[in-house]
């Protein structure tokens, strides 16, 4: 067993997870317009149960990139998802602050 | 990513060393850089700005999409003396975000039960600080009024460029510490960076109001710093 990791900081609930031998997928958020709750950079990270740390919004759409990270958990091949407004993309999720964001979603390896 | 990169990345947070993480976006290949190092020359430019700037973001280079993400340093305060100033400057420090360390050498200044949780090295600082390393990320007030405390770690702070040097005192104790930090060899271009008196003047009267008055000026310095040179991280 590693040492407890700090809850709030995703990458070392990442490292931890993924050092205790649960598979892992970080999502980061790599680009922003307009208002966007959690600036670039910002991670969330999710293990194959679907538990998770950190954020890439203010909880909007986190439940949908949750369910894709678990298919890329799955699959190992990286995806960039995009999240518009609630009612102007195809996504069943959105921004209701009006802002875009895309996020990178990746497993780690190891 | 690999997690052996995920390591690297949380190894260098941990030592408080800035790290630029560069990622293929097409092909999903990472790699880490840590400050200091060399680069590859078809993303140097894109790593020393993302140093400098603190910004992470999307760049392309060679046909190809790059995420450039950054991860500074959290800004840190460390005060020298475990007086008064400092007993308020820690509480308003955590609310404002900053971890915080106290020295001080005076055992009966230092203690927990004047301090609570923050973090309290009763030792001196030409003792504690080769252990305990400033840097760019990290302020320095100095609150003891005595030189035989303060001026050991005023000089380091400079040496070690630290975003923020401040000492406590009148403009008559301060011209006293220029001269004597200068013929300590110390260039008076760096003495020139010591904010002193401390504090912006908004008239602080009490130890609690010269705390915010010194948080305030502690804040200004990181997000009025110059671009192209100190930095420190945000959360």
């Amino acid at each position: 067993m590693s040492k407890e990791p700090n809850i709030l900081d995703p990458l070392e609930v990442a490292e931890t997870w993924s050092s205790d031998g649960r598979k892992v997928a970080l999502a980061t958020v790599i680009e922003t317009w307009g208002s966007a709750p959690r600036p670039i950079g910002s991670h969330l990270v999710i293990d194959e149960e679907g538990n998770f740390q950190g954020s890439v919004s203010g909880g909007c759409v986190e439940g949908a990139v949750i369910a894709e990270a678990m298919e890329i958990i799955d699959s190992g091949t990286p995806k960039v998802l995009e999240f518009g407004v609630a009612d102007e993309t195809a996504w069943r999720v959105g921004l209701s602050c009006g802002g875009r964001i895309r996020v990178y979603v990746e497993r780690i390896d190891g | 990513m690999e997690r052996s990169t995920l390591q690297a990345i949380n190894a260098a947070r941990a030592a408080r060393r800035a790290a630029v993480v560069v990622t293929d976006l097409s092909d999903g290949a990472s790699q880490v850089f840590l400050e200091g190092a060399s680069f590859p020359r078809k993303w140097d430019s894109l790593i020393v700005d993302a140093l400098r700037s603190g910004r992470a973001g999307i760049a392309a280079v060679e046909g190809r999409s790059l995420f450039i993400n950054v991860h500074l340093p959290p800004p840190r305060i460390v005060a020298i003396g475990a007086v008064h100033i400092s007993q308020a400057l820690a509480e308003l420090a955590a609310v404002a975000g900053f971890d915080m360390t106290i020295i001080d050498p005076r055992t009966a200044f230092a203690t927990a039960e004047r301090f609570g949780a923050v973090e309290l090295l009763a030792e001196w600082p030409e003792d504690i600080l080769p252990s305990r390393p400033l840097d760019r990320y990290t302020a320095v007030a100095a609150l003891t009024h005595d030189p035989k405390i303060d001026d050991y770690p005023i000089r380091a702070a400079l040496e070690a460029g630290c975003f923020y040097v401040g000492a406590l005192g009148s403009r008559k104790t301060h011209a006293a510490r220029i001269e004597r930090l200068g013929h300590a060899g110390m260039p008076a271009e760096a003495i020139g960076r010591i904010k002193a008196p401390i504090g912006l003047d908004i008239g602080a009267a009490s130890p609690s109001e010269i705390a915010v008055a010194v948080l305030a000026e502690i804040i200004e310095s990181l997000r009025r710093r110059d671009p192209g040179g100190q930095a420190g991280g945000t959360r």
